[in-house]
């Protein structure tokens, strides 16, 4: 099927052509495709401008939603824990001893 | 086998990590911080069945993510839409303005300039299944393998949900784009 991608790319010498490489770009970049996949995608993005830049701008958005997603974790909610856990200790303590009891 | 006096050392660090999950998944501060309660105490109950050596970030992921569907969700009774629309790849690098020439492509500008909160709300507008499986890929960086893992899906249904969830949130990303007048007028860009 002809395909043409964004600033019209037409089938390079590579087995894969724009759509293929598209509909892979996903697992591509993730680090899924088998070496020999990953092999051929990698070589149309050589050849491909626009198909690079596709892939690029992906990538980059991929590690902007990353960096946007943190949360600084309420001091009160690592206390809680920590005394939850403490507390449930206590109640294993009656218990068999713990391997590596502390003091 | 693990060493339950050892879980504090080596299971509070992911906090900060396990707790953005819970924020994404109940999209509220007080549950979250339940959440994580629950699954630290969940963890430390059962952490002798936890193999030393083996990933214990996805191991606790695992139980945040059962606990969160099995306990959480089910009390809150959340009628949960369980799809998406789905649209096409590229979705949203295809609606930025082609660069002008000089200075800053709509690309640049965009990527730039997504907020937290603009990122945060757009995965919280996912469908439960997807939200956890792109943020499980895309936010704290597991395999497919190790997603399957953790939700207890075949392979092939965690990509199903993580490619159309990204396109999704792409389409909510779009919207925010579009507000700073970053998305060009009339169709997209040819595919």
């Amino acid at each position: 099927m002809a395909h043409e991608g964004r600033g019209g790319c037409g089938d390079y010498a590579s087995y894969v052509d724009c759509a293929e490489a598209v509909r892979q770009l996903y697992v591509y970049l993730d680090g899924e495709l088998t070496d020999d996949r990953r092999l051929e995608i990698a070589a149309h993005l050589d050849e491909c401008g626009p198909c690079a830049a596709a892939a690029g701008f992906e990538a980059e958005l991929r590690a902007v939603i990353s960096s946007r997603c943190k949360d600084r974790v309420p001091d009160s909610l690592i206390a809680r824990v920590a005394s939850a856990i403490a507390a449930e200790e206590a109640c294993r303590g009656s218990g068999p001893a713990p391997s590596s009891a502390s003091a | 086998m693990a060493d339950r006096a050892r879980f504090a050392e080596q299971a509070m660090e992911h906090m900060t990590a396990l707790y953005s999950a819970a924020l994404r998944m109940t999209r509220n501060p007080a549950d979250a911080e339940d959440l994580v309660q629950e699954t630290y105490l969940r963890a430390y109950r059962s952490f002798d069945s936890f193999t030393e050596g083996t990933n214990l970030k996805a191991w606790l992921y695992r139980i945040l993510t059962n606990t969160y569907i099995n306990s959480y969700r089910a009390a809150k009774r959340r009628p949960e839409v369980s799809d998406v629309e789905d649209v096409e790849d590229l979705y949203l690098y295809h609606r930025l303005s082609p660069a002008q020439g000089f200075g800053r492509s709509a690309e640049e500008e965009a990527l730039a300039g997504f907020t937290d909160e603009e990122v945060k709300e757009a995965i919280e507008a996912l469908p439960e299944a997807f939200r956890i499986a792109v943020l499980l890929a895309d936010v704290e960086g597991f395999s497919y393998k190790e997603i399957a893992e953790i939700t207890e899906v075949p392979i092939g249904t965690v990509m199903s949900r993580i490619h159309r969830g990204r396109r999704a949130l792409q389409k909510t990303l779009a919207g925010f784009a579009q507000s700073r007048g970053l998305v060009a007028a009339g169709p997209a860009k040819a595919p």
